[in-house]
């Protein structure tokens, strides 16, 4: 059984990465009150961003990283004008993001759909790596892992400690009065549209340079969608997201190991299972209201125009 | 930043205005990127959106395209307008397929008349189903439409998957994820020779002017835009939301369910892994550039077909992708509902 | 207050147009160190966006402002707050899932440390008499804690001016005491004080001098205490005060409302709990339920007009059972409602005021058939809504949000009155309305009332209540005091019932005082 359940976990830490920098951005994101549901446009540009800087510099996913979230950034600040310049539908312009954003992938992709990359090795930290079970899975990761445990760990301490976490509250809650206080409520989500697309940019070149070090188009494959649907689920608080993240990463990882297991179900099923469990999830989160109105930025997902 | 500030009343001409701005902006964007790609933006054009149209096969194929496209908005049209999100008709389209396909291929050597039509509303009933489920989660569960009816788009992707390379795979078909192809007697009929356009378009136009008249006249059309303005006042007058929830998820699955039927039992004539190159989503861009109205649903259902017929002739002469066509879709929309803003506020005075 | 002094501020000429209203017509004003000076108007008067030129919140198209003898141009609200201008809201802008702390850290120009902040919060509310716990949140306070949560915020910043903004409007008459005391000790420390109302005897009472405003211009300047409020009201809406005739009722009185025990939870977490909650309304009277907003008001009227449908039998139309049916069921009784919000509730805004009537008036005979609209007949019914109750539009095309707070009220009002209805709820009858549309509105429930309809009002304005209600009831805390005929009570009583200070009733002991 351990020597399943130690790659299992190894595995599900790695899979969990993506989902972790871009529910961390999706949740600064709707924190200001704004509902960003172009995570899988803004990834997918992201990745193939990514990949082009790393295959052409040949510095890998360490140009790879930032080329990503530039790009995702770029992408984003496509969606804050349309939604917060010209206050459109934030939920429609989504979606319009993310048609547009997979269609841009796949057409700059196509070139390189036979190139692979240097993957990137795991750090192997001294003495922590030789510990039994525990050093495998946690203390041989590539560099990527332990980054997004930073930005979990910075964005969870802006968010709860600092002026600005507050001033994101604020306006994700009642943009009128964060107005008649003097907040420039627009330059404040901005800024948070911005930081969601970088960050749903690194997810995407994670993907692209580092988890899978090579180019396929729709890579993202809805890893995007359950970002969003995980920030729902960790009701807009980075610590459930974490561990929401680190669960779908499990299941994700679940189909890679099940013949091992002598789970013998089709492949289809195992496949279809982190949507499933995305599904289940949203409702068993969603039935409790009272948690939900606690916790929803309240203004999210409306224009303000002041 | 602030752009815009609110009109007191909401302009009628930016209204009807919007689509062919949005339309002109995103010709604008294309000869950009055309420009950029380092090709001749008025040739592109032409391939693009001309050629296509030169021959008769060309407007078949652009009828057979509007189709599935029309269908499906003019659904999803009655649940924007109560603001229900159903981001899943791809999936209500697979499941469509695959209740319809279902029948085809258990009554493969039938001869009945009937396979036909029970194979439509097997394909209804599929599509009905993939929405009447969001449509339980959000109103007993209080779970968004937009995240279920999404990621069931996936899960529907893997049961196709699943029967065509499972129960449903064709024994003769060389181990490709396919299904037999469908008898005569479970297709369409095609209307002419040489051309792709079948009897399928009747369904079509009978949603068409069936969706058209509900819109004007009816009182469950007035309940479900009263939802979708106001929730608030909804609940005053005493309209029930669970109905507006239900009604709309359920009628934008079955029509989906029946674009599904079209094209298994017509152009595709078989159950694959390319039954739709995202019709589901592509119709949502159609549905808001026809104005969620019946009849401008079929203008924009053309268009949206256009652009998938230059998507595929760029393939052919110009050697790009097909992504463009997601690319040209991802903008128009973008456009469209920038230029929707100008309906209800105007650019900012500066003072 | 040394008028010999250098004034603290003075606004020079200010004009500020927008599309199609001058809010500020050459508008003139100053106030001195230690004075407090009322800027009184109605509803529209452009008082509000004065005072938001004053705090950098909105730029005048011409005009100076000057500031200690200074012209200063006051380019947003974090400016504002650094030359000394503190403002306290009329609808508050604190946020709900924070603590009084934070709250006031984010308007702080300072670096940001919430437990020293803490303490100073605590020192500076004691000195003032403006009692707050710093970590409690903002949604479990009461309106008048949020209140001092708005001054002490102000007065954090040292501030050298002071701008309220109606701040008595929801207050108790005991708290509005308490708010003038804290007022003069301010104004006696130096500090200027912009006192922005409509209510006369607040301003005979606690200013020094008034700045009049009517339709955009300064009308008068005048010292309160020398002036009647008769004097005052011509300056302020250019004739005397409008007056309700109340006939009495000369029909059958019978119980047409009655509820019985109605408890019910809060249904979400910012919510208030209704408690044994038990009244009645006859033919022919208006009861009056008085009390702050958020005391159960919201929850108590969904429940009365079916919005949120209750357990069957805790509430009786004409002793049928109607606790468990939906709000078009309860209209087609009898029962019709005007809820508190015109815009998104009791209209949908971008639409048309024929669709508006729509809304409840599809329910009257031939509107609909065959699951068909009548559209024509919707239009119909608008015009003679329109005509009947006077309300000034562009004729029944006109999108319900292009009318004034009053023509729109005296729609949904006129169109509810439409139904024949045998009850009407009414939430904030003239909140937000001009006084002649209020005066209009007020004898149109009389009127209605008189002919035999019962009447339940549920308002924040006292003297509204005192002046339409037969009887008068008041809502705290989820509870509900028994009601009293109108010249049995006084509004200081009632104040101080608004604060809580009841007895729960029996329904039996509220039918003896009726």
């Amino acid at each position: 059984m351990l020597e399943h359940l130690v790659p299992i976990l190894a595995g599900a830490l790695a899979a969990a990465t993506p989902l972790i920098f871009a529910g961390l951005g999706e949740l600064v994101t709707e924190r200001s009150g704004v509902m960003n549901l172009g995570v899988e446009g803004m990834m997918s540009v992201g990745a193939i961003a990514a990949f082009a800087a790393a295959s052409h510099s040949g510095h890998g996913a360490t140009l790879g990283l930032p080329a990503g979230a530039l790009a995702g950034m770029l992408t984003a600040l496509i969606f804050a004008f349309f939604t917060l310049s010209l206050a459109a539908n934030q939920a429609a312009c989504g979606l319009a993001l993310t048609i547009f954003g997979v269609g841009l992938s796949a057409f700059i992709g196509q070139h390189y759909v036979s190139y692979s990359l240097p993957g990137l090795a795991g750090l192997n930290l001294p003495l922590l790596a030789d510990i039994p079970v525990l050093g495998p899975i946690f203390f041989r990761q590539n560099a990527v892992v332990y980054l997004s445990l930073l930005a979990f760990a910075i964005v969870a301490w802006v968010l709860a400690k600092s002026k600005l976490g507050l001033m994101l509250k604020a306006v994700g809650e009642s943009p009128e009065s964060a107005h008649a206080i003097g907040y420039p409520v627009l330059a404040i989500r901005y800024g948070a549209v911005a930081f969601g697309g970088a960050m749903a940019g690194i997810a995407g070149a994670y993907l692209s340079t580092v988890y899978t070090p090579l180019w396929v188009q729709n890579m993202s494959a809805g890893r995007g969608w359950i970002s969003v649907a995980l920030v729902v689920f960790a009701t807009w608080k980075p610590t459930r997201l974490l561990l929401g993240a680190y669960l779908f990463g499990g299941i994700t990882i679940l189909q890679f190991h099940a013949q091992g297991l002598g789970i013998a179900v089709p492949v289809q099923v195992l496949a279809a299972l982190p949507y499933v469990a995305t599904v289940i999830v949203l409702v068993a989160i969603s039935r409790d209201k009272r948690l939900l109105q606690l916790n929803l930025p309240a203004s999210l997902g409306k224009s303000f125009l002041p | 930043m602030h752009l815009l500030e609110p009109r007191a009343q909401p302009s009628r001409v930016m209204r009807w205005a919007a689509p062919p701005l949005a339309i002109v902006a995103m010709l604008i964007a294309g000869s950009l990127l055309f420009w950029a790609l380092g090709k001749n933006p008025l040739g592109s054009f032409k391939v693009f959106f001309i050629d296509p149209l030169t021959s008769a096969y060309g407007w078949g194929e652009l009828l057979v395209k509007a189709c599935p496209l029309i269908l499906i908005a003019e659904g999803l049209a009655i649940g924007f307008k109560a603001r229900i999100y159903n981001i899943g008709a791809e999936g209500q389209l697979i499941m469509g397929a695959l209740f319809g396909g279902g029948v085809a291929i258990y009554y493969n050597d039938s001869t009945s008349m009937w396979v036909l039509p029970a194979m439509v509303a097997a394909g209804a009933l599929g599509g009905a189903l993939w929405g009447w489920l969001p449509a339980v989660l959000k109103t007993n569960f209080n779970a968004e439409e937009t995240l279920t009816t999404l990621m069931l788009n996936y899960v529907a992707v893997f049961i196709l998957e699943y029967m065509v390379s499972g129960p449903w795979r064709d024994p003769d078909g060389m181990n490709f994820p396919q299904s037999v192809m469908f008898s005569d007697n479970a297709l369409f009929r095609v209307l002419a020779d040489g051309s792709r356009v079948n009897t399928s378009i009747f369904i079509a136009l009978f949603v068409v002017l069936a969706f058209w008249l509900f819109n004007a006249r009816s009182f469950l059309a007035y309940k479900l835009e009263i939802g979708g303005h106001a929730p608030a006042a909804s609940r005053y007058a005493g309209f029930s939301a669970r109905q507006t929830v239900w009604f709309s998820l359920i009628i934008s699955g079955l029509t989906a369910g029946l674009a599904g039927v079209g094209e298994v039992a017509g152009p595709v004539g078989q159950l694959n892994l390319n039954i739709s190159p995202g019709y589901g989503y592509a119709a949502i861009i159609v549905a808001y550039l026809g104005r969620l109205h019946a009849a401008g649903i079929v203008l924009a259902g053309f268009l949206m077909a256009l652009i998938y017929l230059g998507g595929e002739a760029a393939q052919v002469s110009l050697q790009m992708p097909a992504a463009i066509t997601g690319i040209f879709q991802g903008m128009l929309l973008l456009f469209l509902l920038g230029a929707d803003a100008f309906i209800d506020n105007r650019l900012r005075r500066p003072a | 207050m040394n008028p010999q002094q250098e004034p603290r501020l003075s606004l020079l000429h200010i004009t500020k147009r927008y599309p199609g209203v001058v809010a500020n017509s050459d508008v003139s004003l100053s106030v001195h160190p230690g004075e407090i000076r009322a800027v009184l108007g109605e509803n529209g008067a452009g008082k509000s966006t004065l005072m938001k030129i004053i705090y950098g919140a909105v730029k005048a198209d011409e005009g100076e402002i000057m500031w200690n003898g200074r012209q200063v141009d006051i380019a947003n609200p974090a400016q504002a707050r650094r030359l000394g201008i503190g403002m306290v809201f009329q609808h508050f802008s604190l946020f709900e899932t924070m603590s009084v702390v934070e709250n006031i850290a984010l308007v702080l120009d300072e670096k940001f440390d919430l437990a020293s902040l803490a303490v100073r919060v605590k020192e500076v509310s004691e000195r003032y008499g403006l009692p707050l716990d710093p970590h409690r949140l903002v949604h479990n306070l009461s309106v008048g804690e949020r209140q001092r949560v708005e001054i002490v915020r102000c007065l954090l910043q040292k501030p050298q001016l002071l701008i309220l903004d109606e701040p008595t409007s929801v207050l108790t008459p005991q708290a509005v005491r308490k708010l003038f005391e804290t007022l003069r000790k301010l104004a006696s420390e130096g500090i200027s004080i912009l006192y922005i109302s409509h209510k006369l005897d607040e301003i005979q009472e606690l200013c020094d001098s008034a700045t009049i405003m009517r339709g955009g211009k300064v009308t008068g300047h005048a010292v309160p205490r020398e002036e009647t409020s008769a004097s005052l009201a011509r300056m302020m809406i250019g004739r005397e005060l409008p007056v309700c005739e109340a006939k009495p009722y000369t029909g059958e009185p019978h119980t047409v409302l009655e509820v019985r025990g109605l408890s019910l939870p809060a249904d979400n977490p910012f919510g208030t709990t209704l408690k044994d909650i038990s009244l009645t309304v006859q033919a022919g009277e208006i009861l009056g339920i008085a009390g702050i907003s958020g005391n159960g008001q919201a929850e108590l009227l969904m429940a009365l007009s079916g919005e949120n449908p209750v357990s069957m039998d805790t509430v009786l139309l004409q002793g049928k059972a109607i606790g468990h049916l939906d709000a078009g069921q309860r209209r087609d009784l009898g029962l019709v409602f005007v809820p508190e919000e015109r815009l998104g509730r009791g209209a949908v805004p971008p639409l048309s005021l024929a669709r508006n009537a729509l809304l409840t008036g599809h329910r009257l005979a031939g509107m609909k058939g065959w699951g068909l609209v009548n559209y024509s007949k919707a239009r119909n019914f608008a015009k003679e809504c329109i005509q009947r109750f006077d309300v000034r539009c562009n004729g029944p095309d006109s999108a319900a949000r292009s009318l004034s707070g009053g023509n729109l009220q005296k729609f949904i009002v006129g169109r509810e009155i439409m139904l024949a209805p045998k009850l009407m709820i009414v939430a904030q009858p003239t909140w937000g309305v001009d006084v002649g549309a209020a005066a209009f509105l007020r004898q149109t429930l009389l009127d209605l009332s008189r002919s035999g309809v019962a009447i339940l009002v549920i308002s924040e304005e006292l003297e509204e209540l005192f002046e339409i209600s037969d009887r008068i009831a008041v809502l705290a805390e989820g509870r509900l005091s028994a009601a009293k005929p109108r010249q049995q009570t006084d509004a200081e009583s009632v104040g101080l019932q608004m604060s809580g200070l009841f007895d729960t009733t029996t329904p039996e002991a509220s039918h003896a005082s009726a």
